[in-house]
């Protein structure tokens, strides 16, 4: 009998308290489909964290960074938990603006995070974000246009191949283009493409004393080729389109390939959204003269600011969403296609989402090859794949991804596109004192 | 200058004889007429290019995600997804409520400011009114992002980030320059004599212009709240820098749409027509004002 009012009692005790120790966290995201899901399962988190509530602040991505970077600076504290990328964590680690994860729970299961990955996220051999979704880069074609043709994908499909298939399938007057790749300038735009165009053309950002690369002869050979291709067997405007766009013309059939985000797959093979979802054959990114960074390596994760006044509340909702029990609450709620890619190996070793997702195991190989440290032919100081992992790279991958864009149009030669843009790099990586 | 050839010689010299019959007035009338005619044109054409845009996004609303980033066409079946959409995953009335609050809210502290500001120097001006006026202006002149740091820093430590007090104070100092150089205008058009009349009959400065200044520039005053409102109403650079989750307005509610993965025209275009909503139907309730404001004084 009094056992029987015992338990009600304390159990009202504890939610009193929870309560009065609610703690709220905001979170900083981008509006990116896996983000959406997120924040619809907004309850399920509070429901097992009954002492934490969640508040969203959903953001373009370029202004996410901004406002983001902003408040860490100054420490403003205005949020407990960041969406970045794998660009910006090591930088911001370095400069102790986020909280090094040392204290993850056994139930996490960190090894299970793919190694490139966790690699990317962690500085020091500490992590400082966990990641949410992961993508690399592969080559998605037209299986029907393809069979049609009597062309056969190769195990590993080269550029050169690529230009040829692109030349015999375009066929604009019907709305059919060769191939679709990105055009649009910005560093995580054009330039994420560009940037393993040159990589596997054997070219390199900078060399091992910071001097940039851009007028090397491997840059050349890339961009013109890179030039030649879209310019001639891309859709007219290519260099306004970014992923989004050729997502869209993708899955409108309006091109027989596209290299592109991993991240994509799902999407594609969802007859819902995709007119080709039928006809989806994919491969792995083309190579030119090495394989080495032919595809890149990206992660969206969530971190800490060392500026949040809930550091605990915050690590136990960013080790909720990024771990397996959200992935197979996804899976359950929303299909096994859109569980959040590229973060764990559990993950692509789950029947479930090998059977709704044919395409896992190609982007679980891209994704494990994918070496950030180790991604050009030459030597190379820096870390990352698309990117170079230094605070300088945002303003000049941008600088020199609108002077590429200026030649894919046709308003600047290749040549005179790249000696401009080496000069900018040069003063950049000047001013930032790399070198007199 | 040196075009000194009257304007009416050689029109009437060319001019065949039976036109010449009917007389200069005859002549004036049918050139009104194709002047109102094109004047007609020209302003329907100005009005279609202002007003496509938003036409285009409130039809785009309309669409599915796929039609939205297809090629552009007219007809389609209309949906409400993208509504039903954006609605699931944002408090829409929050925003709006915030929105209301900060834009009302600046625009009545910014006239409470600026009409004492503006009477001073619209009727007891000195040697440095004019420098005065034009230093104010020239505070729109500097790229709000070159004073983010300072102002995130002293809102940090005035723990006014992501408040709606915060955000009345910046619009209210942002707008300050516009309403004063607005209302300073009306009031200098306003003749001296009728303030002095009521002074000789012992009214105070307060009585002066609540009484006579203030009823006798409404229409002026009432436009220069409205263009307040709207400029507030619009304003996407502080409110998505100094606001996160709590005080954020419709601007922060339409950025929350546009995504760099994935499709989203349609929904951020049901989001934009959301949040431009309220206030196109404020400025349609209230264009007679604004309009009679702007041109206030303008026919001497």
């Amino acid at each position: 009998m009094k056992l029987t009012h015992a338990l009600p009692l304390t159990a009202l005790v504890a939610a009193v308290s929870a309560a009065a120790q609610a703690q709220e966290i905001t979170v900083a995201t981008v509006n990116n489909n896996d983000m959406v899901i997120m924040q619809s399962l907004t309850d399920e988190f509070e429901q097992a964290y009954p002492g934490i509530s969640v508040n969203w602040v959903v953001l373009e991505e370029n202004v996410l960074r901004q406002r983001t970077t902003t408040d860490i600076a100054t420490g403003g504290g205005q949020f407990d938990v960041m969406t970045i990328g794998t660009y910006e964590v090591p930088i911001w680690a370095e400069r102790d603006w986020l909280v090094g994860l040392n204290g993850l729970p056994d139930a996490y299961q960190v090894d299970d995070l793919l190694r490139p990955v966790r690699d990317g996220l962690s500085r020091d051999g500490v992590l400082h974000a966990l990641p949410f979704y992961g993508e690399s880069s592969m080559l998605y074609y037209r299986q029907d246009l393809f069979d049609e043709h009597g062309i056969e994908m190769p195990e590993q499909p080269s550029w050169e191949e690529a230009r040829e298939w692109a030349s015999e399938l375009h066929d604009p007057d019907n709305g059919l283009y060769g191939i679709c790749l990105r055009g649009k300038p910005g560093w995580g735009e054009n330039m994420a493409f560009v940037s393993t165009l040159v990589n596997t053309f054997g070219g390199r950002w900078f060399d091992e004393d910071w001097n940039p690369e851009i007028d090397s002869p491997e840059w050349q050979a890339a961009i013109e080729f890179y030039v030649d291709l879209l310019g001639n067997y891309g859709p007219p405007g290519a260099s306004s389109n970014g992923f989004n766009e050729n997502l869209a013309l993708f899955s409108g059939g309006r091109c027989a390939m596209w290299v592109d985000a991993t991240s994509a797959a799902g999407r594609l093979f969802d007859p819902s959204e995709s007119d080709v979802a039928e006809a989806l054959g994919f491969s792995q990114a083309p190579i030119a003269e090495t394989p080495k960074g032919s595809h890149w390596l990206w992660s969206w994760a969530l971190a800490i600011p060392a500026t949040s006044q809930q550091q605990d509340a915050a690590q136990q909702f960013i080790t909720w969403a990024t771990s397996r029990e959200y992935i197979e609450l996804v899976g359950e709620r929303h299909g096994w296609t859109s569980v959040p890619p590229g973060t764990r190996t559990s993950t692509y070793e789950d029947e479930r989402y090998i059977e709704a997702a044919p395409f896992a195991s190609f982007v679980l190989e891209a994704m494990e090859n994918a070496d950030p440290t180790d991604s050009t032919l030459k030597p190379s100081p820096y870390i990352g794949v698309q990117f170079a992992g230094i605070p300088e790279f945002q303003a000049i991958g941008t600088q020199v991804g609108q002077t590429i864009a200026a030649a894919l149009t046709g308003q600047t030669t290749v040549e005179q596109a790249l000696v401009s843009a080496q000069r900018s790099a040069e003063r950049a990586m000047r001013q930032a004192g790399y070198y007199d | 200058m040196f075009n000194k050839t009257p304007t009416s010689g050689p029109a009437t010299a060319a001019m065949p004889p039976a036109q010449q019959a009917l007389g200069a007035q005859g002549i004036g009338a049918v050139l009104a007429r194709h002047r109102r005619l094109w004047l007609a044109l020209l302003a329907w054409t100005i009005t279609f290019v202002i007003f496509f845009p938003i036409f285009w996004m409130v039809l785009t609303g309309f669409k599915t995600e796929a039609q939205a980033i297809a090629d552009p066409t007219l007809f389609f079946t209309p949906t409400l997804d993208s509504y039903a959409a954006v609605q699931g995953r944002a408090d829409y009335l929050k925003f709006a409520w915030n929105s209301v609050y900060v834009s009302f809210g600046s625009t009545l502290l910014a006239l409470l400011i600026g009409i004492p500001a503006a009477y001073s120097m619209a009727f007891l001006p000195t040697k440095r009114t004019k420098g005065t006026l034009l230093w104010m202006l020239s505070t729109k002149m500097l790229p709000p992002v070159g004073v983010l740091v300072p102002i995130y820093l002293i809102f940090r430590d005035l723990g006014m980030l992501d408040t709606r007090i915060g955000l009345t104070v910046i619009y209210t100092l942002m707008n300050l320059p516009i309403v004063i150089w607005m209302l300073y205008t009306f009031f200098k058009d306003l003749p001296k004599d009728i303030l002095e009349a009521g002074r000789m009959d012992g009214a105070s400065t307060l009585q002066e212009v609540l009484y006579l200044l203030i009823p006798l520039t409404l229409p002026g005053i009432a436009s220069t709240g409205l263009l307040s409102v709207i400029l507030s109403w619009n304003e996407a650079f502080w409110s998505l820098n100094l606001t996160s989750s709590r005080a954020a307005p419709l601007t922060a509610y339409i950025a929350s749409f546009s995504s760099p993965e994935g499709l989203f025209w349609a929904k951020l275009s049901a989001a934009s027509t959301m949040a431009v909503a309220p206030i196109l139907i404020f400025g349609w309730l209230t264009q007679k004002q604004m309009v009679r404001g702007l041109t206030f004084g303008a026919v001497k």
